[in-house]
């Protein structure tokens, strides 16, 4: 499993309802089944990947996040989960508002588009950054929603949600120490977020 | 050999009247556990039968499942209880309109009108008569799709695993306007005399086959008949084409199914089926809302749909996957790539098969868990 995958699954509580949007072959889902006894279930708009993880036994569903979302009732799980998906989607702010609304709580992990090599390589070349994780032209790239931690930060403040916790990853997926966002901001590949509704 | 289970307390059915007693024709394959939880119930299609995974009794083709049914297959006999009966309404041995009425002669046109929850009381009938108390999965495509969604609502207790395949949850129009070209062809036939063919001695062979031909356009998709025939002629020579011969292969391919479907196939029993599946609206049975079918239910949900199905579209599967998400239910849902069509259902599909595979394996692991 990959390790950011670990740092969400370390988020969720044992026994709880999950659902993980953009699932891909289920891997997060069958761990917290597996290891936690979760009812874990799974969003995937992947045929090929939906009918893998249907086929290793995980209840998942072929969908779209910007538009089957809206099909789930209020509260029907206690965590959504959204992991390296959020830059991906069509409307960012209505997907994070529809996982607080079916989850009382969200699981957020996404690339942080405010690393330090991402901000040389467009200083550099004055070009789109080319990295590891933001690896395909502009033209042809499906992570057409880029934000950083900071950004994050401030649509959460601008949404009334609650940041229950929040953390800093390096590429590997490995924990960064330190809580400063400016420096997370800078250093770290990716941030993993645990939100909930306000009140 | 079929096997057929009398059950002399008849059926009442939905459109009021009651059927004075009632045969369900079925087969079986497997052997039912001790503690009857690995009993699979297989529903079969519009024109299918209880032959699923075994030659058919009458034309010696293979079983309509049997790539699916069998002794380390994707329904494993070895593993499972297989059991597949023939539909109320149908013509393979379970009461229909071929049957006697206690007076002693044929019903005819005059078998009530059914519907697809009436199939399902009576394989109901015939699953308690096997000593099975919930089943551990009902799986059916197309008209075997509605009657798993039957099943699951109708007796949502007993069914632990249910797979709709290729199907909807209400017939639509258009599926209906095919129904009604079909069933008009017989009534246009001479040999119908109004639905007393039987007596007469005779078949409506030329409108059973038309209904046959024009439903069977609908089960393939148009890449598939092009791979097919495309416009391959039968003649070699231009001289040698007739104007209403058979020019096009297509529809020498056509007129073979048409002809060989009437050799096995009642009218009457046609007749019938389609009109109990038009009659298919599973919301309209809970206040017009399909999620209230759904309600508190326990039963896992597959949803599998095919991409080039046009006659139940993927939306239609979709439609029922998001139903169950809002009514909060166990399902999982995906649309298979394929050029095959409807048909899909039926043929070698690997990633169709390999998720099935998985979901029952998974849903046993559940099941287990569940029973521990």
């Amino acid at each position: 499993m990959r390790v950011d995958l670990r740092l969400i699954a370390d988020m969720v509580a044992t026994g709880s309802r999950v659902l993980d949007i953009g699932c891909g072959d289920g891997a997060l889902i069958a761990d917290l089944e597996a290891r936690r006894g979760c009812d874990a279930r799974g969003l995937e708009i992947d045929m090929r990947l939906t009918s893998e993880a249907i086929a290793r036994g995980l209840s998942v569903v072929q969908g779209d996040a910007d538009s089957d979302l809206a099909h789930f009732p209020d509260d029907a799980f206690d965590y959504v989960v959204l992991s390296r998906t959020l830059q991906a989607v069509a409307r960012p702010r209505e997907v994070l508002a529809q996982m607080l609304r079916i989850g009382r709580r969200a699981v957020v992990s996404f690339p942080n588009f405010g690393h330090w090599p991402v901000r040389l390589h467009l200083l550099r070349h004055g070009r789109m950054p080319m990295t590891r994780a933001w690896s395909r032209q502009w033209y042809e790239t499906p992570n057409i929603h880029p934000c950083t931690i900071r950004d994050f930060f401030v649509l959460c403040g601008g949404e009334g949600y609650v940041i229950e916790t929040w953390l800093a990853a390096d590429d590997m997926g490995n924990p960064m120490r330190g809580r400063r966002v400016g420096w997370a901001n800078l250093l770290a590949e990716q941030g993993v977020f645990l939100l909930r509704r306000a009140g | 050999m079929s096997e057929t289970v009398h059950f002399a307390d008849g059926l009442a059915l939905d459109c009021g009247q009651t059927l004075p007693d009632l045969d369900v024709a079925y087969r079986t394959y497997g052997r039912l556990s001790p503690a009857a939880d690995n009993a699979v119930l297989v529903c079969h299609a519009l024109t299918g039968d209880q032959y699923v995974a075994e030659p058919h009794a009458a034309t010696g083709r293979p079983g309509w499942w049997q790539a699916l049914v069998g002794p380390g297959k994707v329904i494993d006999t070895e593993r499972y209880f297989v059991i597949c009966a023939n539909v109320l309404g149908g013509c393979m041995g379970s009461t229909g309109p071929t049957s006697r009425r206690p007076d002693g002669r044929v019903w005819g046109m005059e078998f009530p009108p059914i519907t697809i929850r009436d199939m399902v009381r009576a394989q109901e009938k015939l699953v308690r008569h096997l000593g099975i108390e919930r089943l551990f999965a009902v799986i059916g495509g197309s008209m075997g799709g509605m009657q798993a969604l039957a099943w699951a609502t109708t007796f949502p207790e007993r069914v632990f695993a249910a797979v709709p395949i290729a199907t909807a949850s209400y017939h639509s129009a258009q599926n209906i306007a095919f129904h009604e070209v079909g069933r008009q062809a017989i009534f246009a036939d001479p040999d119908f005399m109004g639905g007393d063919y039987a007596a007469a001695g005779k078949v409506p062979e030329r409108g059973l086959a038309v209904a046959r031909m024009a439903a069977h356009i609908t089960y393939v998709s148009e890449q598939a008949l092009t791979r097919k025939f495309g416009r391959k002629l039968r003649a070699t020579d231009v001289r040698d084409i007739s104007l209403f011969g058979d020019t096009f292969e297509v529809e020498s391919y056509l007129r073979h199914q048409g002809s060989s479907f009437v050799r096995r196939f009642d009218a009457n029993a046609y007749l019938t089926i389609t009109r109990a599946m038009d009659l298919f609206d599973l919301a309209a049975e809970h206040d017009g809302d399909l999620t209230r079918a759904f309600a508190g239910s326990r039963t896992r949900f597959c949803v599998i749909s095919f991409s080039s199905d046009w006659l139940f579209p993927t939306g239609q599967s979709r439609a029922i996957a998001r139903a169950l998400n809002q009514a909060a239910a166990n399902v999982s849902f995906v649309e298979i790539s394929t050029d095959k069509g409807h048909d899909a259902f039926l043929l070698e599909e690997p990633d169709f098969h390999a998720a099935l595979r998985g979901f029952l394996a998974g849903c046993a692991a559940h099941w287990r868990r569940e029973t521990a």
